[in-house]
């Protein structure tokens, strides 16, 4: 069989070089390798697209720009979202990219797989893609990374009979885009963790199937995004990438196996690395037993960390509900605040589903377009905010109350 | 042959199916994780990259991590997968940070793993800590698409990740950092890699006003969605010519109204280039969450392996390296020592272009609490 041939690529081949797995090495891959297969008599539809992106990406980087063209409209039966139309400038001289469609495709809560999963997106998607994904995408989702317009829906069919037709433990389903539920995503939870204060994949599982309409049919102000994170460590990022970020948590007494802190004694310094390292001073150590005053503990989780034989979170645990996190368009970026300071684990997706119902009817009716819902909070008053979610204020909202005594008295106007 | 061409795929032939959701999670669980789901008593770090889990029924599992390059072709996931099989009962998960980690029972194999991975896909092991010790690894970098998929980017994603990886190769494999630090990285201030709030981060940024071709904003734009998109009203409609006059005084090129209007490009290749922020925090542990800050304005772009933003990135980490105290994070750090000795320790310079002067952020977010760290 006679080699693929690759187009040049001088300044890219610089990105083969270094210790770190090179992306350009994965390119050059799908596209020698999807030749092969092709010329080897495997049914193939976009022969020479990862071959294409390798032409677009060296001129991207002689020229210090992007080819990429805005999406147009594309997307497949019955949805509205979780394909991005993407399109070359360059269409005359790189025809085989000049459609370059993505598809995100719901990860399982976690990112958990087996390989008969695994394999089969790689087999429907050698057929009717470019054989180019990205383990994943800054949503979560699965991301396969071009194929043309025509391949989209016998893609998502594909996916959807992933069982039947490829052999996968079960099909898969797109993911969100635009202005929708984006796909919710969660930590590894009580799956791998011991940190875990509620159940981060069944929650999270459970508000993808719940939502499935509002998941695939863009039709609010602008995106909405929901993560569960097992811990305050948060290791989903939740609070920052969230508009609904949900930080398992706990109410009661750290539990403390002092013996396994007296192991601990053995190896690390625990005046210097937990007693000291504690935020308000809650915690005293005596050589021999060790003491956490929890009316003073904030559940920071960095004695937990460092000790994870000896320490752990209570037993009375649940979640604080942050709203509005998100990036920076339009009014800056934000960190989610608290929205709930505590929810009891086995209340826990209920009253999230309530709440996120009474948010969305009262953003899709008061949102702006391209408002998040942190940002119409911030101009219509958290006040107005806890009547939609149904909550009282609690001291646990802010860090200090307001400095200035502008406070809108409506209930006594006319 | 008329017959072969008609032949339909079965994928063309199918009813079409939707709202059926993703698999069910437990269906991809190792049978360990299954059996011991809720169950586990505490974790232990072996060496960089392998992490023992203990549950409360005595079982064990060595959770194995290496570092991939996101972009995967299908040929290298399959790869992924025959090692998966071979070694881990046929299952894996990916991290929040596009690391792939196998499941190991028998602590005897986790050697040859290693071997093999990096043998056959070239992925270090590493991307752990040990917080028990306080010696941390540098984790994965999160990125966006870049020039490799993204429409409006301001700069690459893949090309100057892997550059810096490259660079910090060494802070994967081993634990030789004082506290957590997560690098992160946007192509544009849109940050569909969220780096507001990442111990550094590299964003691409615009220096130019986006140049408007009314005939293109006729033909391709929707006027109000467009106006609505600037963040300073920079941009107003013209309603006569059908098309939008902008201020040029109040736009900061953020890029936002070419994302919803491509009849106004802003792309410029000798201007745009990459931002780096700094001290941006999620997690609780000892100190709240943080937005990171901008501390260089602005690097060339400079493919293909952008030697300024790599050697920036590497300066503040080495620098936070060598004079942080166990524990504590670039945030926790500058608390301590204050911005005065950040920027003369790390020889950046504190320019006019730091000192904030974007009116939008509301005043009040700064007393709302950012934090799930309470009294009770």
């Amino acid at each position: 069989m006679a080699d693929v041939e690759l187009p040049e690529t001088p300044l890219l081949d610089e990105l083969e070089k270094g210790p770190w797995p090179s992306f350009i090495k994965e390119i050059k891959r799908a596209a020698i390798e999807q030749e092969k297969a092709m010329k080897a008599g495997k049914k193939i539809k976009l022969p020479g697209a990862a071959k294409g992106l390798l032409k677009v990406l060296e001129l991207a980087y002689e020229e210090k720009r992007t080819h990429w063209k805005h999406g147009g409209i594309v997307s497949v039966i019955g949805y509205g979202g979780g394909v991005i139309g993407r399109y070359c400038d360059l269409e005359d001289k790189v025809p085989e990219v000049w459609h370059f469609h993505t598809m995100r495709i719901n990860m399982p809560a976690g990112w958990f797989y087996q390989t008969k999963a695994l394999r089969a997106i790689c087999d429907a998607w050698e057929k009717w893609g470019s054989g180019l994904t990205n383990f994943h995408g800054s949503t979560g989702d699965i991301i396969l990374l071009g194929t043309r317009t025509e391949y989209l829906q016998p893609m998502t069919n594909a996916l959807a009979y992933l069982d039947k037709l490829y052999g996968s433990p079960a099909p898969f389903d797109i993911g969100g885009s635009g202005s929708d539920l984006r796909t919710p995503s969660a930590c590894m939870g009580p799956a791998l963790c011991e940190f875990a204060c509620y159940d981060t994949l069944k929650a999270c599982y459970e508000f993808t199937m719940r939502y499935q309409n509002e998941l695939h049919r863009p039709m609010w102000p602008y995106k909405f995004k929901i993560k569960c994170s097992g811990c305050p460590n948060d290791c989903v990022a939740a609070k920052a990438r969230s508009d609904f970020a949900i930080i398992g948590t706990w109410k009661d007494e750290i539990q403390i196996d002092q013996e396994a802190v007296r192991e601990y004694a053995k190896v690390i310094d625990i005046e210097k690395q937990v007693v000291k390292k504690c935020p308000t001073g809650a915690i005293s150590w005596d050589g021999k037993e060790l003491k956490i005053d929890n009316r003073e503990c904030i559940r920071c989780m960095h004695c937990i960390n460092v000790m994870p034989k000896a320490l752990k979170p209570g037993k009375e645990r649940g979640a604080t509900i942050l709203i509005g996190g998100k990036a920076p368009f339009v009014d800056g970026a934000i960190i989610g605040w608290v929205a709930v300071p505590f929810i009891p684990a086995d209340e826990l997706i209920e009253k999230c589903c309530e709440m996120l119902e009474a948010i969305w009817e009262w953003w899709d009716e008061e949102g702006k377009f391209r408002e998040r819902v942190g940002e119409l909070i911030w101009r219509k008053g958290m006040d107005e905010f806890l009547k939609v979610i149904g909550q009282k204020a609690d001291v646990r909202m802010v860090y200090a109350p307001r400095n200035n005594p502008f406070i809108f008295w409506r209930e006594l106007q006319e | 042959m008329v017959a072969q061409e008609v032949e339909k795929e079965p994928e063309e032939t199918v009813e079409v199916k939707t709202d059926f959701g993703p698999p069910h999670y437990e269906i991809m669980l190792h049978p360990i994780i299954k059996k011991n789901y809720g169950k586990w008593k505490y974790h232990e770090v072996v060496r960089p990259g392998v992490i023992k889990r203990v549950a409360e029924s005595g079982d064990v599992l060595y959770v194995v991590r290496f570092g991939s390059p996101r972009l995967l072709s299908i040929y290298t996931v399959r790869d992924i997968c025959d090692i998966a099989d071979k070694y881990s009962d046929g299952y894996l998960r990916f991290t929040s940070r596009n690391n792939v980690e196998f499941f190991l029972t028998d602590p005897d194999k986790i050697e040859p793993l290693i071997k093999e991975v990096q043998e056959k896909l070239g992925f270090p092991c590493g991307g752990t800590w040990d917080a028990t010790k306080g010696e941390y690894g540098l984790t994965n970098i999160v990125h966006t698409q870049g020039w490799v998929h993204c429409h409006t980017p301001a700069t690459d994603a893949s090309g100057i990740v892997k550059s810096v990886m490259d660079e910090l190769y060494d802070y994967f494999t081993d634990h030789k950092l004082p506290a957590l630090c997560r690098i992160s990285l946007a192509c544009c201030a849109n940050m569909c890699g969220a780096v507001h709030a990442s111990d550094i981060s590299m964003v691409g940024v615009h220096r130019k006003i986006p140049r408007i071709d009314d005939d293109a904003v006729r033909r391709t734009c929707e006027i109000p969605s467009t106006v609505a998109a600037c963040p300073t009203g920079a941009l107003k409609p013209d309603m006569k010519r059908k098309t939008v006059i902008l201020d040029k005084d109040k736009c900061m090129y953020c890029g936002n109204c070419y994302t919803m209007c491509p009849g106004m490009p802003i792309f410029n290749p000798e201007n745009d280039g990459v931002a780096i922020l700094v001290g941006g925090k999620i997690s609780d542990a000892r100190y709240p969450p943080q937005l990171s800050k901008v501390v260089v304005p602005w690097l060339p772009n400079n493919p293909p392996r952008w030697p300024e933003v790599v050697q920036t990135v590497k300066k503040i980490l080495e620098t936070w390296a060598t004079h942080a105290e166990k524990y504590e994070r670039i945030a926790e750090w500058v608390h301590r020592i204050g911005w005065e000795r950040f920027f003369e320790l790390t020889g950046l310079e504190f320019t006019e272009k730091l000192i904030d002067d974007y009116k939008r952020t509301p005043y009040i977010y700064a007393s709302y609490r950012a934090s799930a760290a309470f009294r009770w």
